[in-house]
């Protein structure tokens, strides 16, 4: 009987969607202590804030069991195939904004494009007896990146976290992930190819498409709609 | 709606009709160690096989197709020469299109033989089209082999020749390559700074595998490789007209063959496609109407390395081939740690026949 809003549960993507909500007259607050996830809805009718992590939002959109939800376009893009007939994007929000890249280290100085990666590939194949190791947690985007590029005898190897550091730690040659400022693959000696990003992402507000809905509820869903973006197209699938 | 029952049943009776032929059954496993299809296809199989996993043998693949097990079986164990028949589920896992199938039943028919590999590709051609016959489908038959022996033939560096051949089955990247080679793509501000040696030093320290050896080595490459002379206009355009030849075989064989002219390193190719034909009129198969194409099966079929065919429903663009098949000498190389056996085979789609029989 209420439209469900979910909103990662944690740190500054939080703290800027309430901004960004707060500034178009719908208050997000997070009730109890510091660590319980529950938070209300002032301002507006028939909506209930729903707090969880930023990359389970997208499941949750695409299984109908949020209707609306905040959360980056690279985490749509790589866990939801054929996103578009799953969630519509409503609302860019303005922050948030990151790049999906290629790095290789600053040393590589004959590497300066995929074109190069994929040279460098294959002389590695040859010389260490493996595919040439990318660390990431984008494996669908940055596979289908790679393929259209035309690159092969690359390995995708799974890091959750802190993989800028896998090169020097010896357990990738190349890394492809997330960045803002480019900081911390300076620091840690990377470069990022020139083709440009594999992905250009940011926080977005998303509806689902999958979620079903009631009378009432989709007349939650237009006034909710209405009011944060003025008037939008949201009926259809 | 065909059922599965019925499916199975077709697919039975097709591999009698194998077995009839002097082949032998062979039942691979479902599960496949991932390490062989990854070394062989790569990371993208991923995207297109399932993959599972347990702590003892670590990942394993939902079997993509037969022919890599098949081959392996034979490689490993299997007598000279030799024919096999299978039956059974395949899994294609799906990422882009829901109407496409993830799980299908095929059979299929593999040759191991030494002696007339042209009397080969026409046993297995004229046994695949032997058992669609009735379906009224269009064959398009091809040999990546006449692009391997051009790229192989050009008058241009090794390390030129062998990037090309690393992407014959790509055509994109293959077009890039090419007119890159022939200098139609100005390298950018980096690449000439690092090339003429203007590049300001690199500071920063050496991580990682890659060592200072191979990024020199490559350097010295790159700069080998400016300094040769561009592919020739000619070169690239007799290229070009050989990828564009798309005829009936008779009509195909002699633009091949004019093609040759300026192409020597293509003869002995061409000699096999003509081989062929006659192979293929031995055994009753018209080729006087044949189509051929030279492209066919550059982009979805990356282990096939000679002839190549497949069989379309007409009017049916939406249905994939129901059936196709071609030559994988080098397949059987790669996978018999030192051996190997000239091999071809074929697979068909019993649920796309009976799809196909009920809607005629």
């Amino acid at each position: 009987m209420t439209i469900k809003l979910g909103v990662p549960s944690k740190g500054r993507l939080m703290e800027k969607t309430f901004d960004w909500f707060g500034a178009r007259g719908v208050t997000l607050t997070r009730t109890g202590s510091d660590r319980e996830y529950a938070g209300v809805v002032d301002g507006i009718e028939e909506v209930a804030l729903v707090l969880l992590s930023a990359g389970e939002i997208p499941r949750e959109l695409a299984a109908g069991r949020l209707h609306l939800g905040v959360t980056g376009t690279d985490l749509v893009r790589e866990k939801l195939p054929l996103w578009e007939q799953q969630v519509q994007e409503l609302a860019a929000l303005g922050f948030g904004a990151a790049d999906l890249i290629l790095a290789v280290p600053q040393a590589w100085r004959d590497v300066d494009t995929l074109d190069d990666l994929d040279a460098v590939a294959a002389a590695f194949r040859t010389r260490h007896g493996m595919r040439l190791r990318i660390a990431t947690k984008y494996h669908r985007l940055v596979r289908e990146y790679l393929r259209l590029g035309g690159v092969a005898d690359y390995e995708l190897v799974d890091s959750q976290g802190a993989t800028e550091g896998t090169v020097a730690n010896e357990t990738a040659e190349a890394i492809a992930d997330i960045t803002s400022s480019g900081e911390t693959l300076r620091a840690n000696h990377l470069k990022i190819l020139l083709d440009g990003p594999i992905l250009r992402s940011q926080a977005t507000l998303w509806r689902s498409r999958t979620a079903a809905m009631d009378a009432a509820e989709k007349q939650a869903l237009a006034h909710f709609c209405a009011q944060i973006l003025g008037p939008v197209q949201t009926t259809g699938r | 709606m065909i059922s599965r029952s019925q499916i199975l049943a077709k697919a039975a009776e097709l591999r009698a009709g194998f077995e009839a032929q002097g082949a032998q059954v062979v039942e691979p496993p479902i599960l496949q160690p991932a390490g062989t299809l990854l070394d062989l296809y790569g990371e993208e199989i991923r995207a297109r096989a399932y993959v599972t996993s347990d702590a003892l043998r670590g990942e394993q693949m939902l079997r993509p197709d037969f022919t890599v097990p098949v081959v392996q079986m034979h490689m490993a164990e299997g007598a000279e020469p030799a024919r096999y028949t299978y039956a059974g589920e395949v899994f294609r896992r799906q990422e882009h299109d829901p109407e496409r199938a993830n799980e299908y039943v095929q059979v299929g028919y593999e040759v191991f033989d030494r002696t007339d590999s042209a009397a080969s590709d026409a046993e297995v051609f004229a046994l695949i089209a032997g058992a669609v016959q009735p379906l009224g489908l269009r064959a398009v038959t091809g040999d990546i082999g006449v692009l391997m022996a051009a790229v192989a033939g050009l008058r241009t560096s090794a390390a030129r020749r062998t990037a090309l051949m690393r992407h014959i089955w790509r055509p994109r990247r293959f077009r890039a390559l090419l007119d890159r080679y022939a200098g139609r793509r100005a390298p950018t501000a980096e690449r000439r700074a690092l090339l003429d040696g203007t590049a300001g030093p690199v500071t920063a320290p050496v991580i990682g595998l890659r060592s200072a050896a191979e990024i020199d080595a490559r350097v010295a490459a790159l700069r080998e490789d400016a300094a040769l002379p561009a592919l020739s206009n000619e070169e690239v355009a007799l290229i070009e007209a050989l990828l564009s030849v798309k005829e009936d075989m008779p009509f195909a064989l002699e633009n091949l063959r004019d093609l040759a002219v300026d192409l020597p390193a293509i003869v002995p190719a061409v000699q096999r496609i003509e081989a062929r034909a006659a192979a293929l009129e031995a055994r009753g198969i018209k080729t006087q109407s044949l189509p051929f194409e030279t492209s066919y099966g550059r982009t979805s079929m990356e282990y096939y390395d000679g002839f190549v065919f497949g069989f379309y429903a007409p009017n049916r663009a939406d249905l994939p081939a129901v059936a196709s098949g071609g030559r994988y000498d080098a397949l059987t190389r790669r996978l018999g740690r030192g051996a190997e056996i000239p091999a071809v085979g074929g697979v068909l789609r019993p649920g796309l026949m009976l799809t196909l029989e009920t809607t005629q």
